[in-house]
């Protein structure tokens, strides 16, 4: 069979699965940055307990691994009583494992712009909630976005994981595709190139102009 | 660190009290005791500068002023009122966050490196506050601001962000976001430091210009002993945490009493 016979039979299932991917990586994405800054900030808590609680979640998101935490939350909650569909445990799972390493990131900028700009904030009396999300974050914004960059790719490529609990996206259409054609060069290779094209075409993209136009914002460009 | 405060009073009355008060106020950074129970009295309208060597506690005294730095002894009074501390029945006791809140609005501070928003423009960095802080509206406080940004000659650039302007045109910036506060004390802290010579003049020229048309209380921490001269109405000479000697421009710079004073003057115009 050639390549464009095989395309023409098989594409559209790996078009289906390439959407479903799209999708878990746009929520994943969401929920990482909001995870991301949540934790970042408890990070930075004056309360100690509550720092605690952020390293814990930090260290136990970061420290094992992805498909194991995939595999907790779609098979061992629902022995809690938790059931989720598969589609959300699985943007679920990359959300939060990667809203971990966001949380880092997010620490790192905050703490990374200069005290000088919390000494102006304190003396204009601005209240504490003001002080960081008016100052502290907009700047802090600038300085994580080129690692954002990087996570975001890490979220795309973390969703090939999903389908391990069987979500319908690109890894598991071309698994399928593999199974009863056994042309593991052509679908794997296509699979390859698809990935390769959502990030280097969406996501870098994506983020490059968000960096471009939050500079602008800021008067620096 | 417990002291006794049952000497302080809970409050300045009458007439003379003065604006700002510092009694025996100390601070020490581990071994290093950078203020040593330092009293110092600044009066209403009063232009105070501060002079000293690098380390005598001369920005100390500024920052802790704007609640930046916390004391370790005595009580600080702005207006009448404890700063540092608040009045809990017939004691002292230190300030919570909501009394330093309240008292910080007396005092507005501008700094060596400005430090203007970056993310907004002049305009935004002068209306920040009052908005925010002091519940004006979004006219008022553009009003306001516009009117402050004329006073110190920046109304042209209200829409530049500080990445595009100057340090002098910064710290001109900065001048017009601490008065937008309308502040009772406002504090320099070595504002025409991190500037290029030729441009210290137009930051100079509005405090110039404020000294001479408004009764604000101020209190300056420089390095220009000529400027310090043409508009202190009293010189405070620091050494190793202490006032070593006060006194109007002309008598600490034309005849200073203790060795210590003589010996820092004349180290200072020798570089220039």
């Amino acid at each position: 069979m050639s390549y464009s016979d095989f395309l023409v039979i098989h594409g559209p299932r790996l078009l289906g699965g390439t959407w479903i991917t799209v999708q878990q990586t746009v929520l994943a994405a969401v929920l990482a940055v909001l995870i991301a800054l949540l934790f970042g900030l408890l990070k930075i808590s004056p309360l100690r307990p509550v720092r605690a609680l952020a390293s814990v979640y930090i260290e136990v998101f970061r420290g094992t691994s992805l498909l194991v935490q995939l595999y907790w939350i779609f098979f061992v909650l629902p022995l809690f009583g938790i059931t989720i569909d598969k589609f959300t445990a699985g943007f679920v799972a990359v959300g939060l494992n990667l809203g971990a390493y966001g949380a880092e990131v997010v620490r790192g900028a905050i703490q990374s712009v200069p005290r000088g700009q919390w000494e102006a904030a304190l003396a204009l009396n601005l209240s504490p909630a003001r002080r960081m999300w008016r100052i502290i974050l907009p700047q802090a914004l600038v300085n994580m976005l080129p690692a954002w960059g990087n996570l975001m790719i890490e979220v795309l490529k973390g969703t090939a994981l999903v389908a391990m609990i069987s979500v319908a996206d690109l890894m598991f259409e071309a698994r399928q595709i593999n199974g009863s054609t056994y042309l593991s060069a052509q679908v794997f290779g296509t699979a390859l190139v698809i990935y390769y094209l959502l990030g280097r075409l969406g996501v870098t993209p994506l983020m490059r102009w968000l960096e471009k136009t939050v500079a602008r914002r800021m008067g620096r460009v | 660190m417990t002291q006794d405060l049952t000497g302080y009073p809970l409050a300045l009355t009458g007439p003379d009290r003065p604006m700002v008060r510092f009694a025996g106020v100390s601070k020490s950074y581990g071994d290093l005791q950078v203020l040593d129970r330092l009293d110092l009295e600044v009066a209403e309208g009063e232009m105070v500068t501060i002079i000293g060597p690098s380390g005598s506690g001369k920005t100390t005294v500024l920052r802790m002023l704007m609640t930046l730095e916390t004391i370790d002894e005595g009580v600080i009074y702005v207006d009448g009122n404890p700063l540092t501390h608040m009045p809990r029945g017939d004691v002292l006791v230190r300030a919570d966050r909501h009394h330093l809140r309240r008292e910080r609005a007396n005092i507005g501070m501008c700094f060596q490196h400005f430090n203007l928003f970056p993310h907004m423009t002049a305009l935004e960095n002068c209306t920040e506050g009052p908005i925010h802080v002091l519940g004006l509206t979004k006219a008022e406080a553009r009003d306001r601001a516009e009117e402050l940004l004329e006073m110190v000659g920046m109304i042209d650039k209200r829409d530049e962000f500080p990445a595009r302007l100057s340090g002098g045109q910064k710290q001109r910036v900065a001048i017009a976001r601490a008065l937008a506060m309308r502040p009772k004390v406002m504090l320099f802290d070595e504002v025409t430091s991190a500037l290029d010579p030729e441009v210290t003049g137009e930051v100079t020229e509005v405090i110039r210009k404020l000294v001479a048309q408004h009764n604000l209380t101020m209190l300056m921490v420089t390095h220009q002993m000529g400027f310090a001269r043409d508009i202190s109405d009293r010189i405070c000479f620091f050494h190793n945490g202490r006032i070593e000697e006060q006194g109007p421009p002309q008598d600490l710079f034309g005849n200073p009493q203790s060795e210590r004073t003589q010996q820092f003057l004349s180290a200072v115009n020798e570089a220039i």
